[in-house]
């Protein structure tokens, strides 16, 4: 990681495996968009680390041409931690899903947010389980029919930027899987030190097709995302409208732009250390608002591994590694031909 | 325990002949039972005595106080002889408060002495055990020897000069207690003073307190024993047991749980390969994760997970990285695990996990010991998943089978289940230390560059074990998962034919490890004859000690041994059909038994025992002379 032996290309990072998605799946544009940026982080493939549960999103470790484990369902974050411990100078990815990440590996999910383990996690969100064809998961909305949902789900879903902030999470962003934007929201997760958690809208073309086309669709994005940058304004709408603070509520608002001058219409600069104006971009309803897209948080702080390696240099500082000193620790007694003595 | 050389078994348990005394301490689960049990472990050690122990506590860490359900006790078993169990009828019991006297006067051989904390039988403790009478004055304890001392009012007259509260002061009866006990047997005082020292350094009068009540228990054996009447009869009496004849050589007390983590950092230093474990609470398993958390300086990473789940897949992360991946629990927990298990399996990565087993199912009896998990880890897992299975017979012989699991699971790329359990994991015995020099080591090796022919992360040794490459190499790149895997290259493959032989390559795999273990011994008798005792796990001691009796008395019954479970060793099969009879005394109800009979169609019958409790001698004695008749 450190030194690079030589320049990659995209090509480098692809595997002799054929890709096996649903023609049209959003899968093949993340997979496109992350070996479109692997050669711009400066990282070589054999110190990279591709770790995935189950699902579909979790195949992709198979086609990238690095290391890569692909585990079993919602326990990739756990394998990620033992293998980030045991070595830590590895880049290490993790791509999971909604079921994968929210559902069955929640637990998995939050402790490793919660630890700050130094890793990418790439959660693919199509509010779906496509691999076992079709039924509602854990970001479904309420009333999506599936096989398992006739009459239509009854629960309501979970943010997984929410859960990610109230995990503890330095680094929250959201992304589009056919969005050119996406390779900026990987290259700013891989230069956070720590835990970087990516919502990923992925569309699952054949069991909740186009079920984010009323933000993710080219044609009316303008109106629909708001795509964040740190230090900026938060604009949309070609900089019409932008998002203030309703101070009487502590809400956010829309606002309009007359003539460009958001300062006038006190539009919010971005600041991504912001945890409090993080939480409300999250929770923004849509609709009402557009969908914060984009660098949501960014602020990091130490690292989960870095700690384990400092306190087990400190607490090993001093000692000898002797094992037949180890083995004969306590009070022993000597039992000679003639008998035991103290 | 298995160091002693001399094993003339006299077959009685009489304390007049000193030969081997059986003491149980009992009080209420804060009376410190455990701890003074521990600290008279270590003198009867460090007098050369041979021992074993039994340590029996509630699952509640602190029961109502005078319960009969907080009742925590602590048996030990020494002698100037072979001791091979905590044996099957104290000598002596001390019981603290009316609950532990309740709870385990039954089992104290006729004519044992009871040393009761007459300070404690007042009315309310009284109904608490529920007893309608005071036992020590109702003349129920006859057939007992009996002693009543208020050691309560002893021990805070003894603490008076240093100022500490009544409930604080109250607090060194344990100490007390132990100093009497100490007088009894002719023990030193001074190694206990050290450890008390050591132990309250930061609390100078804590320590002092409790050093005067040790002190003061001891004076007043001296006293007692002039004027032993008035007591309630009983007599207070010293009782020399002498050192018992062993093998020489430096020596030290272990526990089960301290003796496995040894074992392991042995074995990963053998292997000269940095260990990981991945641990979770969880009784009886615990003690392993806080031993190993010590010991940062052998290279050992320790990560204590979200559940127990994340343990095995945090370690299974470390293996595929280069570490040695250890994790533990006890059944609940290894149920959990076992998709992971599978992952192990599926990716052939090595692995050690470690199953101190206690009583089932569910959560069952957290506290009590069983050998209930030998099905679930011969066969727990989904699909045809083999994995080697070794059972440790007792707290040293841990120290061995957590190297012998480092070396398979290195030597085959393969998870190892080792077995233990409750008992062996808190017993504790003495241990011949063993010299690091004579241990061999089986360093391993990583591919590190790319073979002739490129690479295939699935080809095979002659051990059919795959190659180990840590990420961080360059050029070797690939890909693992669950998902099966095409021969040589590992990539996926759904192919029929390809499951079908790699599943055979998985089951061949394991079974050769068979190639590697020495074949069966016969522990004590001939090998064929009338009667085969097979036993595995920690039913070594009772067994032990039956069948010498029998073989002593003339009679032709032979004990067998099995450590490693999974695969058997090849002559196994041979050995027991040499026998007219094979008889499998476990703590469970037969699980041994349907493997022998599986694997070797023998009539092997099974002895079977589920209370929570070893196994006696006695139970093992009725079922030999049953099945001799």
């Amino acid at each position: 990681m450190n030194e690079m032996t030589k320049i990659t290309t995209l090509k480098d990072w692809e595997t002799d495996q054929e890709v096996r998605w649903c023609p049209g799946c959003g899968d093949y544009a993340i997979l496109k968009a992350v070996q479109r940026t692997m050669p711009e982080l400066g990282v070589r493939p054999e110190d990279t680390l591709f770790i995935s549960g189950i699902g579909c999103s979790s195949r992709f470790p198979y086609y990238m041409e690095t290391y890569g484990f692909h585990t079993i369902h919602g326990r990739a974050p756990a394998v990620a931690t033992g293998a980030k411990l045991a070595n830590p100078d590895l880049d290490v990815w993790i791509i999971t899903g909604d079921g994968d990440a929210l559902s069955i590996g929640g637990n998995h999910t939050m402790h490793l947010l919660r630890r700050n383990l130094d890793c990418q996690i790439m959660l693919f969100n199509n509010e779906i389980y496509g691999l076992t064809k079709g039924q509602y998961s854990p970001t479904s909305r309420v009333g999506t029919n599936t096989p398992s949902t006739p009459y239509g789900s009854v629960d309501r879903p979970a943010s997984p930027c929410a859960f990610a902030l109230g995990s503890g999470a330095r680094f929250i962003a959201r992304g589009i899987d056919i969005h050119k934007d996406l390779t900026n929201v990987l290259k700013a997760a891989h230069a956070h030190k720590g835990a970087a958690f990516i919502e990923i809208f992925q569309n699952c073309i054949v069991y909740n097709k186009d079920v984010f086309d009323e933000f993710a669709a080219k044609k009316t994005a303008a109106s629909t995302q708001l795509l964040l940058a740190n230090g900026e304004p938060m604009l949309f709408e070609k900089g019409a409208k932008g998002i203030a603070m309703d101070r009487e509520t502590l809400s956010l608002k829309v606002v309009d732009v007359v003539d460009g001058d958001w300062q006038a219409a006190k539009v919010i600069v971005h600041d991504v250390t912001n945890r409090s104006v993080a939480h409300m971009l999250i929770e923004m309803p849509f609709g009402e608002f557009p969908m914060a897209i984009g660098v949501l948080y960014d602020d990091p702080r130490p690292t989960f591994e870095a700690a384990v390696v400092e306190q087990n240099a400190k607490a090993a500082e001093g000692k000898k590694p002797d094992l037949q000193a180890l083995l004969n620790k306590g009070q022993t007694w000597t039992v000679t031909e003639d008998g035991p003595e103290l | 325990m298995a160091t002693a050389l001399k094993q003339d078994d006299n077959s009685s348990n009489q304390p007049e002949s000193a030969e081997n005394v059986v003491v149980r301490f009992a009080g209420d689960s804060g009376d410190g039972m455990q701890l003074t049990g521990g600290q008279f472990t270590l003198s009867t050690a460090l007098a050369g005595s041979d021992l074993a122990t039994f340590p029996d506590f509630p699952a509640e860490i602190r029961a109502p106080q005078g319960t009969l359900f907080g009742v925590s006790a602590f048996q030990i078993n020494f002698g100037s002889r072979a001791i091979e169990t905590a044996g099957d009828e104290p000598d002596v019991l001390i019981a603290m408060n009316p609950a532990a006297l309740k709870t385990n006067v039954d089992a104290l051989r006729d004519g044992g002495l009871i040393i009761a904390d007459a300070g404690e039988f007042g009315k309310r403790n009284l109904d608490k055990a529920k007893y309608e009478n005071n036992p020590l004055e109702d003349g129920s304890l006859a057939k007992w020897q009996l002693l009543k001392l208020d050691i309560s009012a002893l021990t805070l007259e003894a603490v008076k000069p240093f100022g500490l509260g009544n409930k604080e002061a109250l607090r060194s009866k344990n100490m007390w207690t132990l100093g009497l006990a100490l007088w009894m047997f002719e023990r030193e005082r001074q190694p206990i003073i050290d450890w008390l020292n050591t132990k309250f350094a930061k609390l100078p009068d804590v320590a002092a307190a409790n050093i005067a009540a040790l002190n003061a228990g001891h004076a007043y054996g001296e006293t007692a024993e002039l004027s032993g009447d008035g007591l309630g009869g009983g007599h207070l009496t010293t009782r020399k047991v002498g050192a018992a004849p062993s093998a020489p050589g430096e020596y030290r007390t272990v526990t089960g749980a301290e003796a496995l983590s040894l074992g392991l950092v042995a074995g990963a230093q053998l292997a000269d390969v940095p260990m990981f474990f991945g641990g979770y609470p969880i009784t009886p398993a615990s003690a392993i994760l806080h031993h190993l958390s010590r010991l940062k300086e052998f290279d050992v990473t320790t990560f204590q997970a979200e559940d127990e789940i994340a343990a095995i897949a945090a370690a299974i992360g470390a293996s595929y990285a280069g570490k040695l991946g250890i994790t533990s629990s006890s059944g609940p927990g290894i149920a959990l695990k076992g998709e992971a298990m599978g992952l192990a399996i599926m990716t052939e990565l090595p692995l050690v996990i470690i199953n101190s087993q206690r009583g089932g199912p569910s959560t069952g009896l957290p506290t009590k010991t069983e050998q209930s998990d030998l099905y679930q880890a011969v066969y727990g897992r989904n699909g045809d998943a083999p994995m080697p299975v070794i059972a440790a017979r007792s707290p040293s012989d841990a120290f061995e089978c957590a190297i012998e699991a480092v070396r398979i699971a290195v030597q085959y790329m393969t998870p190892v289940m080792l077995l233990t359990d409750g008992y062996i994991a808190n017993a504790a015995e003495p241990w011949k230390i063993p010299d690091v020099a004579s241990l061999e080591p089986f360093p391993v090796t990583y591919l590190d560059k790319m073979p002739e022919g490129g690479l295939k992360p699935y080809s095979r040794d002659e051990k059919f074990a795959r190659p180990w490459i840590k990420p961080g190499t360059p050029e070797l790149m690939h890909r693992i998962g669950g998902i099966e895997k095409g021969i040589d290259t590992g990539h996926i493959d759904y192919g029929s034919a390809n499951h079908q032989k790699m599943t055979e390559i998985r089951r061949d795999k394991v079974l050769g490890v068979a190639d590697s273990i020495p074949d069966q011994d016969v522990a004590l008798g001939n090998a064929g004859g009338k009667l085969a005792v097979v036993g595995w796990g920690s039913t070594y001691g009772p067994i032990h000690q039956a069948v010498r009796r029998a073989v002593e008395a003339g009679k032709d019954v032979a004990h067998i041994h099995i450590r490693n479970i999974w695969p058997m060793p090849k002559n196994l099969g041979d050995l027991l059909k040499s026998y007219d009879r094979v008889i499998v005394p476990e703590m469970n109800t037969g699980q041994l038994k349907t493997l022998l009979r599986d694997q070797y169609l023998v009539d092997a019958k099974p002895i079977n025992k589920v209370s929570g409790q070893p196994f006696t001698i006695a139970e093992i004695d009725a079922a030999i002379e049953e099945n001799l008749s």
